[in-house]
């Protein structure tokens, strides 16, 4: 389903600032795959999803979406693959647009925009049968602005959004790491609920090492834009917290816990 | 029609064709007004191609109109070629990466040699060897209500009436209000599109058209043509109102359309599209009666522009204006709470400036922690 091959990214090269962010990456993703990704800040976890999703060109490597070379396509015509949610709440959604409209916009990904009117009363009807599956009461308040939503629903909506054309892979960066904790957990059950209610291929960025472990049937652990590690079936089912941190400083000779992951994955 | 004769001294009679006049004049800036909300409210952007782009369309326009041209083609052509200036403002903006302000100041200041250039020199009469006026899109309609009101008898009681009617401030004030009406439409459907709706978002959230599919750059550059290339149309019925195109006509032209938007926002509200699309040309109207009223109380034209400038500071302060004041009450109250002041927010374009969602978000994230620290 989705192939990397040998990924090279380097910010700012010839700079003081040059950061080398993906130094070789290879990943092979099966359809169904439900991939969790760990690592410490600057491992280059969230590098890898813009890299696949497009948002900048890569120095190096191949990317290869369900057979598709897809290397040199642009981030817009990627996005017809792609289902994206980001780390910031405020980025996935249209603030000053309503939830149809935002549902209408991500209704069309991947299809051309004409001068059709922007949303039919069809749509409507399974826009508000699909937000009834959220739970949130939002199918009642279709008309209202995205922007006066709170952050956990605005997720539950991007996350929505980014499933309302079956996507090829649904990238999840770091989703719920702006929320707070029962939020986070809702918004984590509902993503896990979608995809698979669709049988989706899933990448999921996170910091907790708990939800790493707990979701998805896949799990890679990144350093200094590499994966280090990769654990799939039953050997990941059987993973702990511990192993984790151990598995980290063998291999890559320091310590993953940071603060911020050591408070999260309590 | 009138055995009622209402009499009225010659003084107000020219009072009435200068109202007349003040709202002709308004509605046609109403067309700039909505190409200034096209780009400051809707793609979030300040484009100062705008100041060209009236002058482009009136020397155009004039220039056409003098050749002999049918006056509505020489409109036409003169909306084409905003949307030429648009496009380059776009490609400077997207393709080259040069910040929208720059973009839009190159285009601007390209412009005025290339106006210069159409015209020939700073200044087009509209008049055929400097002498008689040429037909522009108004004379047929001043003669239709002349025909109209041909045989009534001039020295009657209601001859003021006539004088109004027969005047080309009444027939720019019909035909402007038709071409708002008709633009307001286009544009109200358009942004209804499938493409509008991509437009817009693109104002709002770049990240997420992009992961919606959508080409950002497309819609900004397309914004910019629609706008600019109503400005132009704008500027051409302008120059034709008035009967000549200037090299300077154009200067000021953004902080015109912004005090005019603002002074729409502010006393027709936007709480829906199509109640901004009346602002838009209700507060252009508005700002001309202004500007002729403190003309009439002895206002300096040289004055004007400075006396805009200021107005258009204070409402783009206002917010911070309401903030401190709600502070002051707040202060005065010993620290109660109180019901804010009811002015309304008057920059809350595509995005926001914050200064209200700042308070929320923060409120929010502390009763976040706090539910959070219950739970444990």
């Amino acid at each position: 389903m989705l192939k990397l091959e040998n990924i090279h990214k380097t910010f700012n090269a010839g700079t003081i600032n040059e950061k080398k962010a993906l130094n070789g990456v290879n990943l092979e993703l099966d359809k169904g795959d439900f991939v969790t990704v760990i690592g410490g800040n600057g491992a280059g976890k969230s590098t890898m999803l813009n890299a696949l999703a497009g948002v900048f060109r890569i120095d190096n490597g191949r990317i290869e979406i369900d057979g598709q070379d897809v290397t040199k396509q642009v981030e817009h015509k990627r996005a017809a693959f792609l289902g994206r949610v980001f780390q910031d709440p405020m980025m996935g959604t249209a603030a000053n647009m309503s939830i149809e409209e935002n549902l209408a916009l991500a209704y069309r990904r991947g299809k051309r925009r004409g001068l059709r009117w922007h949303i039919s009363d069809e749509e409507r009807k399974l826009y508000k049968e699909t937000l009834k599956t959220l739970d949130l009461g939002l199918e009642d308040r279709m008309t209202s602005k995205v922007g006066l939503l709170s952050g956990g629903q605005r997720q539950a909506l991007t996350l929505l959004m980014a499933t309302l054309q079956k996507p090829k892979i649904l990238l999840l960066d770091e989703h719920t790491a702006a929320l707070d904790p029962k939020t986070a957990a809702k918004v984590l059950a509902l993503s896990q609920k979608i995809i698979d209610e669709n049988n989706l291929t899933a990448l999921m960025v996170t910091h907790n090492m708990k939800d790493a472990i707990t979701y998805g049937n896949r799990l890679i652990m990144m350093n200094n834009g590499q994966i280090i590690f990769d654990a799939k079936g039953e050997e990941k089912k059987n993973l702990t917290v511990n192993q984790l941190l151990q598995k980290f400083s063998e291999i890559s000779g320091a310590e993953l816990a940071n603060d911020r992951m050591l408070f999260s994955s309590t | 029609m009138c055995d009622i004769a209402i009499k009225i001294p010659k003084g107000e009679k020219k009072m009435l064709n200068i109202v007349t006049g003040a709202v002709a004049l308004g509605l046609l800036w109403g067309i700039v007004t909505l190409g200034v909300y096209l780009t400051f409210r809707i793609l979030d952007m300040a484009d100062m191609s705008c100041e060209g782009s009236i002058t482009l369309g009136g020397a155009t326009a004039a220039v056409l109109i003098t050749c002999g041209f049918n006056p509505w083609i020489a409109t036409l052509i003169a909306m084409c070629a905003g949307f030429c200036a648009g496009l380059v403002t776009g490609v400077l903006h997207t393709k080259l990466k040069i910040p929208i302000l720059l973009s839009g100041i190159l285009t601007m200041t390209a412009l005025y040699s290339i106006n210069l250039r159409i015209m020939g020199r700073a200044n087009v009469p509209l008049s055929s060897n400097g002498s008689k006026a040429v037909d522009t899109v108004f004379t047929p309609l001043v003669n239709m209500f002349k025909n109209m009101v041909g045989d009534y008898d001039k020295n009657s009681g209601m001859s003021w009436l006539y004088d109004v009617i027969t005047n080309k401030n009444f027939a720019a004030l019909i035909l402007g209000l038709i071409v708002v009406a008709i633009v307001s439409v286009i544009i109200y459907w358009f942004f209804g599109t499938e493409l509008g709706s991509a437009i817009r978002a693109t104002g709002n959230n770049h990240k997420m058209v992009r992961a919606q599919g959508i080409h950002t750059s497309t819609m900004i550059i397309l914004g910019l043509v629609i706008s600019n290339g109503l400005i132009a149309l704008a500027g051409a019925l302008i120059a034709q109102y008035q009967a000549f195109a200037d090299v300077q006509m154009g200067i000021g032209s953004i902080v015109i359309g912004l005090a005019s938007l603002i002074i729409g926002e502010v006393i027709i509200g936007t709480k829906s599209f199509h109640r901004v699309l009346i602002a838009l040309p209700v507060g252009a109207v508005i700002y001309r009666m202004i500007i002729a009223l403190v003309m009439n109380a002895g206002m300096e034209a040289n004055d004007l522009k400075l006396f805009t400038s200021i107005t258009v500071t204070f409402c783009l302060s206002l917010p911070l204006i309401k903030k401190g004041i709600n502070k002051l009450i707040k202060k005065r109250n010993g620290g109660e709470p109180t019901k804010p002041i009811g002015l309304e927010p008057v920059f809350n374009g595509a995005k926001p400036v914050d200064y209200d969602g700042e308070n929320e978000a923060h409120e929010d994230i502390t009763e976040e922690f706090a539910e959070a620290k219950e739970e444990e």
